[in-house]
């Protein structure tokens, strides 16, 4: 789905930072509201909050946080994780539409596909292992981009003298099959969508680089991945080497965990605790703008993990970020602008487009 | 926590009260999309400023309906009337926070949704929304929508109610478990004839314990069920009459399902047309009628009846002389035409048409099902009208579509609700922050098999 056009980072080294909003779930962790949390991270000078939505107790629903964020928030990009998996894909490709409209155009998604024996119990399914959750994650990423197609840009008319509120020529069944070789039970999803196009055509859909590639998702389903390495000094050579293997048209994000000394506390202290297989920077803010610098000369952009919201983040928006804007490392926001601008995408037009002329008379 | 004097007495007492909804509808053709003062129907704007009106009105709850497939007519999406609309709880969501006490009503299908997936979604906006969450159930059940599912048409029409309410159960102990004898979250099972639920809740309860639950549906099936499981229906009744009848009939079946008199709280859909005076108000539904009925819209309606093509036939002129397409009941085609029946409808109001002397235009305009729902008159007119409802205890307040988005509720909130306040009938404030609080219902026992350790 990405555009042909060279990422900006190749020229000017610019990048955009996301964060992580994990711990402002339901009772707002360190915060007094998710509200409150998503416009600190968005004040601080962040380009986009990701919201987590793996099975943990206590954790709301991950589109509905980013939709509750949306209208409070003015030029964030708001990326939920969704599972692709044990979900119904024509559910979720209307949320993710929804979500969309109700962030004026700030929404992502972050498609994912982690084996779950509980999820799958849940919704009275047997468990999806091995390569089946790639085709699985491939085929509700495809149902979701047609869906989102299935509404041309200029469908509603409004015309008076006719009495039509759309043009029903703009709209298009999806007309979705599972491929041959599904290893999961086959399905297919007729359309059109029940909402109209979202405001950016098609929303940018982020994976894990490891989920994509030969033989997973293809590497045109996505418009970004998210690149993990064991330390931060194997991540550069990771990003090159996810970067050679996808091709340029897909944006890299680097994946890092960050402790911070703040507060008095030194982040080696802090930083004692569970392995989450990110690379991990501890230290100073000072030491975070540098190894931040230079990952945005590989990356389009890095996103944070922090151990503590609210401790990191008081040291970022402080000290990491003034620094790397001072430094130019850093994407100027561009004033209301979509998620797709931030990636440096263009809006498609819907895929039926070109064809409706020809299939006014037939489709 | 407040509860109506009759909740557990087996005599219905009127509570004297009404309470607003507000349905905002989405897809439909009472939606006028012609006017000049219309706005977008998806942009979040419109949204917004429907429900901040309706919160200044005081108004209980905000309500978004669902369709998960579009309408078709004659075989493609329908092209005249408003369509397309956003998810519910994902907007409903975003509502959350530019809100701070109306409930926020989400349409959920029984049929085309997982009871754990959606549990947790409804658990969530209730936890994000400080406990004004709830769920309208609904059970459509076509193969038609279930294209877009991966469990596809599965479900017999006849079997609906029961999938629902395994399903509804279902829900209610995911959201019971989070604390039980043995502490949090106990694991909740459910092997039914359509699937199997195996969950951990991941939830604790809201400031209002769980979602409130409404239900929508007319069939004596539909009835029983919201009396055995619903806090409050969403009726099809507003007519004096038939709410007093419908309110007589629903208390008999929550009394049956071993519930109060006052268990089951009543809002019909309603469409308000509101001016200073009886003829201004009078010239206004002239005007609305005309704009949500127009030549084509009056054309299009027979034709869902005919089954085939009328553009031929001029709108202000007789009802077409052609009979219908004679044929099985299409579920493309809207709520189920039975071929059979079509050539006696078309004589009949053939035969009423001639009589009254009414065009094809005209006598759509007198059929349309919002003919019955709608109140019209002056500001206290209508509200000595409401006050009489609320006096015997009709119906327990209103669920209110507006015509015009999104300042179809300016003059309700402005005008109606000052009118009804002074008859006491309306609040004068949010009792409380949760929904639950704000209907006044009781805080709801846990479910038995909840309780019991699994
Ligand atoms: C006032 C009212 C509003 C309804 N809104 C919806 C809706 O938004 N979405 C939907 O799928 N069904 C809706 N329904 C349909 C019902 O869920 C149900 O499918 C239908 O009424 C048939 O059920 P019944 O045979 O029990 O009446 C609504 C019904 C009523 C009475």
């Amino acid at each position: 789905m990405s555009t042909t056009e060279e990422h900006a980072t190749e020229a000017g080294h610019t990048g955009f930072l996301a964060i992580e909003l994990d711990g402002a779930g339901w009772d707002g962790g360190d915060f007094a509201s998710l509200a409150e949390a998503v416009l600190a991270v968005e004040s601080a000078g962040f380009h986009a909050a990701t919201f987590t939505d793996a099975p943990v107790a206590g954790r709301t629903n991950a589109l509905q946080r980013a939709a509750y964020a949306g209208p409070v928030t003015r030029s964030i990009a708001l990326v939920p994780e969704v599972d692709t998996v044990h979900t119904e894909p024509f559910h979720v490709s209307t949320q993710l539409a929804s979500l969309d409209y109700v962030s004026g155009g700030r929404a992502g998604w972050i498609a994912t596909a982690a084996e779950s024996p509980e999820a799958a119990a849940a919704v009275g399914r047997s468990d999806v292992t091995g390569a089946a959750l790639a085709q699985e994650a491939a085929a509700s990423i495809e149902v979701s981009r047609r869906l989102w197609d299935s509404w041309e840009d200029d469908a509603v008319i409004r015309d008076v003298a006719t009495g039509r509120y759309i043009d029903v020529d703009k709209l298009h069944h999806a007309d979705f099959e599972t491929p041959a070789d599904f290893a999961g039970a086959g399905y297919s999803v007729k359309g059109p969508s029940i909402i109209p196009r979202p405001l950016q055509g098609q929303l940018p859909v982020l994976a894990a680089a490891s989920l994509v590639g030969e033989g997973q998702v293809s590497a045109d389903g996505v418009d970004a991945v998210l690149v993990t390495a064991p330390t931060p000094e194997l991540l550069a050579a990771e990003i090159r080497d996810v970067r050679s293997r996808l091709g340029a048209p897909v944006a890299v994000v680097a994946e890092l965990d960050v402790v911070l000394d703040s507060r008095g506390l030194a982040a080696a202290d802090r930083a004692a605790g569970s392995e989450s297989g990110r690379a991990r920077y501890a230290g100073t803010a000072a030491g975070l703008a540098d190894l931040l610098e230079s990952l945005l000369v590989e990356a389009d952009g890095v996103r944070l993990h922090p151990a503590s919201l609210a401790l990191e983040l008081d040291e970022l928006s402080r000290l990491v970020l003034p620094e790397l804007r001072r430094r130019g490392a850093l994407r100027a926001p561009v004033p209301g602008g979509t998620f797709r601008d931030l990636l440096g995408l263009t809006r498609p037009a819907s895929r039926y487009t070109d064809s409706s002329a020809a299939t006014a008379a037939g489709n | 926590m407040t509860q109506h004097s009759g909740a557990q007495s087996d005599v219905f007492v009127p509570t004297g009260k009404l309470q607003f909804g507000v349905f905002f509808q989405g897809v439909n053709s009472g939606t006028i999309w012609k006017a000049a003062e219309s706005g977008s129907q998806t942009d979040f704007e419109s949204f917004r400023r429907i429900v901040q009106t309706a919160e200044r009105g005081l108004f209980a709850a905000f309500f978004l309906g669902e369709g998960l497939r579009l309408r078709e007519h004659l075989g493609r999406p329908h092209a005249l009337d408003v369509v397309g609309r956003p998810d519910a709880q994902t907007m409903l969501a975003a509502l959350a926070s530019v809100t701070t006490n109306i409930g926020l009503v989400a349409t959920q299908n029984t049929t085309y949704n997982d009871p754990a997936d959606l549990a947790h979604r409804l658990s969530s906006l209730d936890l994000i929304s400080r406990g004004r969450a709830a769920w309208n159930i609904v059970t459509t059940d076509n193969a038609w929508t279930g294209a877009n599912f991966r469990r596809g048409g599965y479900l017999d029409h006849a079997d609906r109610y029961r999938h629902a309410e395994a399903f509804v159960e279902t829900a209610k102990r995911i959201w019971d478990s989070w604390e039980t004898a043995e502490g949090p979250a106990g694991r909740v099972l459910h092997e039914g004839q359509h699937y199997t639920v195996d969950v951990t809740p991941r939830l604790p309860r809201s400031a209002q314990y769980r979602p409130v639950l409404f239900q929508a549906g007319d069939s004596p099936e539909g009835r029983d069920f919201a009396a055995r499981q619903a806090d409050v229906i969403f009726s099809a009744h507003p007519k004096f009459d038939a709410a007093v009848e419908f309110r007589k009939d629903l208390v008999a079946r929550s009394l049956n399902a071993g519930r109060g008199a006052n268990a089951v709280q009543i809002m019909p859909a309603s469409e308000f047309i509101l001016a200073p005076t009886a003829d201004e108000a009078a010239a206004k539904k002239e005007w609305v009628r005309s704009l949500q009925i127009g030549p084509q819209q009056a054309v299009a309606y027979l034709e869902q009846f005919w089954g085939r093509e009328l553009s031929a036939y001029d709108p202000d002129g007789p009802l077409p002389e052609i009979d219908p397409v004679v044929e099985e009941t299409s579920e493309t085609r809207g709520s189920g035409f039975h071929g059979a029946k079509a050539r006696q409808l078309a004589d009949q109001w053939r035969a009423e048409a001639k009589d009254k002397g009414l065009s094809i235009r005209q006598f759509v305009t007198s059929r349309t099902a919002r003919v019955d729902a709608t109140f019209t008159g002056s500001y206290s007119a209508v509200a000595d009208q409401l006050a009489e409802y609320a006096r015997v205890g009709a119906v327990d307040g209103f669920n209110i579509s507006p015509w015009l988005i999104p300042s179809g509720l300016d003059d309700i909130v402005n005008h109606l609700v000052p009118e009804l306040q002074e008859r006491g009938v309306y609040p004068t404030e949010y009792r409380g922050s949760t929904l639950r609080e704000n209907l006044a219902l009781a805080t709801p026992v846990r479910s038995v098999e909840a309780a019991r350790a699994l």
